[in-house]
């Protein structure tokens, strides 16, 4: 099987649909001329040309605006959003239009649209760009939201955001961009919704999303190397809607779980995992679940210290540790 | 000026300079949108003007007997502006609103049932009693709601339009926002936008000439005209005599018309007023203006009174022409009424309905997962 980066899985996942479909089309900061802040869509306005790709001034409530009513009207925009961060400025697009439309119509609209762009911290660009949103989002029914650690999942994940009836945030993570992974050539979708067990374990459950999965993998493979524990690893790759079977199948199995989350702890994703858990396996579990999340703080600038900030594979041993 | 002491009346610029009863100096009338309107057609926009005051008015009592929850902002005062831009819309012109948006409604085919059973909160509502007076919504006439955060509508109607645009349709979206509206930001970020891509959208101000109840000199640095923004967006613009369905009518279709021919969007700014408070609940609707002023208003610039006694000037109408007609809206009023109090509430369980569409439609998308997290 081909292996190629993150990055070019995304990319190869939006010739495919705007190949696909007229109604398609790419619109955002630099996504044209530029090829992308960061590169992920090289390439195709050259190939697709000013109407399928289109470079739009730094007015994120406008454009995003804008998307939600092409969205309303039946094209399918893919709209980036430089930083997941940026989405502040165009919070009430989001939330307000592209969220509630379709509840306050009365089912009578959809919005068939995909808000993405990288949602990361890790890469010492302070505070203001280094929010993990998955949780504002997640929060509002009316709204997907999809977080894949892979450029496999990256890949079927975005074509079927694409394709999707109701609107997508999809969101990205610089620092996984460059990662290669095997990529089937041709056709697949991955349905939204259904998580995916990264590896198969027997003593506790890591439960994650986004680059947080790679942080577990990392954390399992040391776990057995050095402690001899056999630690699972289910990758959400969607936060809403949620695979809750997966979850609980896999917390049934080992009996124990620790969530790891680059969301901030308070009313973060998996203050959410933790409360369904309670709810639905309590007398399955075998120790109190466990939370490894970013430091509760703002993004921290300083390049060694912000490392430490995000959850590592240390803090998850530790936590795993606790437990079993 | 303290609250208590009384105003004088404020007549903004469209207005000041031009007399005040319907005609004009330019024979708006003669201008090509207008030149061949039937009597019909002359006495179905009266119509449709006494059916949003009539419908309104029925709403107002519903209101005040406790029928009704949250806000309800009548356009009562307005009713030529949406009369005269909404009919105007051809067969791919959209059209979308703010929360003072039962008029277009009504114009652009919507029933007086459905809008009055969304009144209520009834399942036989436009919006199965799920969006309520700020919501109104009908794609299939291509009316687009319907919005309640101030000027969160106005990108929504550039992609509306940059949509028509991008499918090589001939057509334009109306976009209406308030004079408060356009101090917001994401406004002007439109306005860029479609001057900047030559996006087909009529943004419509209706210049009521406040925002709940701050008056348009409290709110705007250029007090003179609001419209003229768009210039500096290189955009054109121009200003409208609210009261006089003529002028409105025959600006409007220009506007449309260089949208759907040349792709140009337009700032149109609709002198207009509104008779009662922002909203039913404006706790402060006497302290901002005068009694005067409304009276004032009523007196002289109403604009059913004004197309009134143009048509009888024409000798399209009669008093009892207009009394057949208003007695119909009437009618049509109290029969939605009766409909809106005798439909059902929806249930509970309707809740969770129309919230994605692919649950909704059963599809597989909408079988994977978990959507809702109700324990
Ligand atoms: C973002 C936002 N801020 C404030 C409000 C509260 N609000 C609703 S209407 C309104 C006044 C708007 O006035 P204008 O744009 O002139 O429209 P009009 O009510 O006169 O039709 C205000 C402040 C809101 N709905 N949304
Ligand atoms: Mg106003």
């Amino acid at each position: 099987m081909p292996v190629i980066t993150y990055r070019q899985a995304l990319n190869d996942a939006f010739a495919e649909e705007l190949e696909r479909d007229e109604n398609v089309f790419l619109m955002g900061e630099e996504v044209a001329e530029y090829n992308g802040a960061y590169k992920v869509t090289e390439g195709l306005w050259k190939r697709f040309g000013d109407k399928r790709v289109i470079d739009t001034p730094i007015s994120e409530a406008g454009f995003i605006g804008l998307g939600v009513g092409a969205a309303m009207m039946g094209l399918r925009p893919v709209m980036e959003l430089m930083f997941w961060s940026f989405a502040y400025v165009a919070y009430d697009q989001i939330i307000n239009n592209a969220g509630c439309v379709r509840y306050m119509s009365g089912g009578l609209i959809n919005c068939p649209l995909v808000i993405r762009g990288p949602a990361n911290g890790g890469t010492n660009v302070g505070a203001t760009h280094s929010h993990t949103p998955e949780n504002f989002f997640a929060n509002t029914p009316g709204l997907k939201v999809v977080c894949p650690a892979t450029p496999y999942d990256a890949k079927g994940l975005m074509k079927t955001a694409i394709r999707d009836n109701d609107p997508v945030c999809f969101m990205e993570n610089t620092l996984l961009y460059g990662d290669q992974g095997e990529v089937p050539e041709g056709e697949y979708l991955i349905p939204i919704g259904v998580a995916d067990v990264k590896r198969e374990g027997t003593d506790v459950s890591l439960i994650a999303h986004g680059r947080a999965v790679l942080t577990s993998l990392a954390a399992a493979h040391r776990l057995h190397e050095e402690f001899n524990i056999s630690a699972e690893v289910v990758d959400l790759r969607s936060i809403r809607p949620l695979d809750e079977q997966t979850i609980l199948d896999s917390v049934r199995k080992t009996h124990r779980a620790v969530l790891v989350d680059e969301n901030k702890p308070f009313c973060g994703v998996s203050s959410q995992i933790a409360t369904m858990i309670q709810e639905h396996a309590f007398d399955d579990l075998d120790a109190p679940i466990q939370r490894v999340c970013s430091l509760d703080a703002p993004a921290i600038y300083s390049p060694p210290i912000e490392k430490q900030q995000l959850p590592t594979a240390d803090r998850v041993i530790q936590k795993v540790l606790a437990v079993c | 000026m303290s609250a208590t002491q009384p105003k004088t009346p404020i007549v903004s610029v469209a207005r000041a300079e031009k007399p005040k009863t319907a005609s004009s100096p330019v024979d708006y009338a003669k201008a090509p949108v207008n030149a061949n309107l039937t009597p019909e057609q002359k006495l179905g926009f009266l119509a449709d003007m006494l059916r949003i005051r009539r419908f309104e008015q029925a709403s107002l009592k519903l209101y005040q007997q406790g029928k009704m929850g949250g806000f309800l902002h009548l356009y009562i005062g307005q009713e030529s502006v949406a009369v005269g831009t909404c009919a105007l819309m051809g067969p791919n012109d959209h059209a979308i609103t703010a929360y003072r948006d039962h008029g277009h409604a009504l114009v652009v085919g919507m029933s007086m049932n459905e809008c009055m059973a969304e009144l209520l909160g009834k399942a036989t509502g436009c919006s199965k009693g799920k969006g309520g007076s700020m919501h109104f919504f009908a794609p299939d006439k291509r009316y687009w709601g319907g919005h309640g955060i101030v000027a969160g509508q106005t990108p929504l109607g550039l992609g509306i339009a940059f949509a028509l645009k991008y499918k090589g349709l001939k057509g334009c979206c109306l976009a209406y926002l308030g004079d408060g509206a356009v101090n917001q930001g994401v406004f002007h970020e439109s306005l860029n936008l479609a001057s900047l891509w030559n996006i087909p959208v009529v943004y419509i101000i209706e210049n009521n000439q406040y925002s709940m109840g701050t008056s348009l000199a409290r709110s705007s640095a250029i007090k003179s005209c609001l419209a003229e923004r768009a210039a500096g967006y290189d955009m054109d613009w121009d200003l409208v005599n609210g009261e006089n369905l003529y002028e409105v009518r025959a600006k409007t279709w220009d506007a449309m018309e260089r949208a759907r021919e040349k792709c140009k969007p337009c700032v149109l700014e609709i002198d207009t007023y509104r008779y009662y408070g922002h909203s039913v609940a404006d706790a402060n609707a006497k302290k901002y203006r005068s009694p005067e002023e409304i009276e004032f208003y009523k007196q002289n610039h109403d604009p059913i009174t004004l197309w009134e006694n143009r048509l009888k000037e024409e000798g399209v109408a009669t008093d009892e022409i207009i009394a057949k007609i208003d007695k119909a809206a009437k009618e049509e009023t109290a029969a939605s009424v009766q409909f809106a109090e005798d439909s059902p509430f929806p249930e509970v369980q309707d809740i969770f309905d129309d919230i994605y569409y692919e649950v909704d439609m059963g599809t597989e998308a909408g079988k994977t997962g978990r959507h809702f997290f109700n324990d």
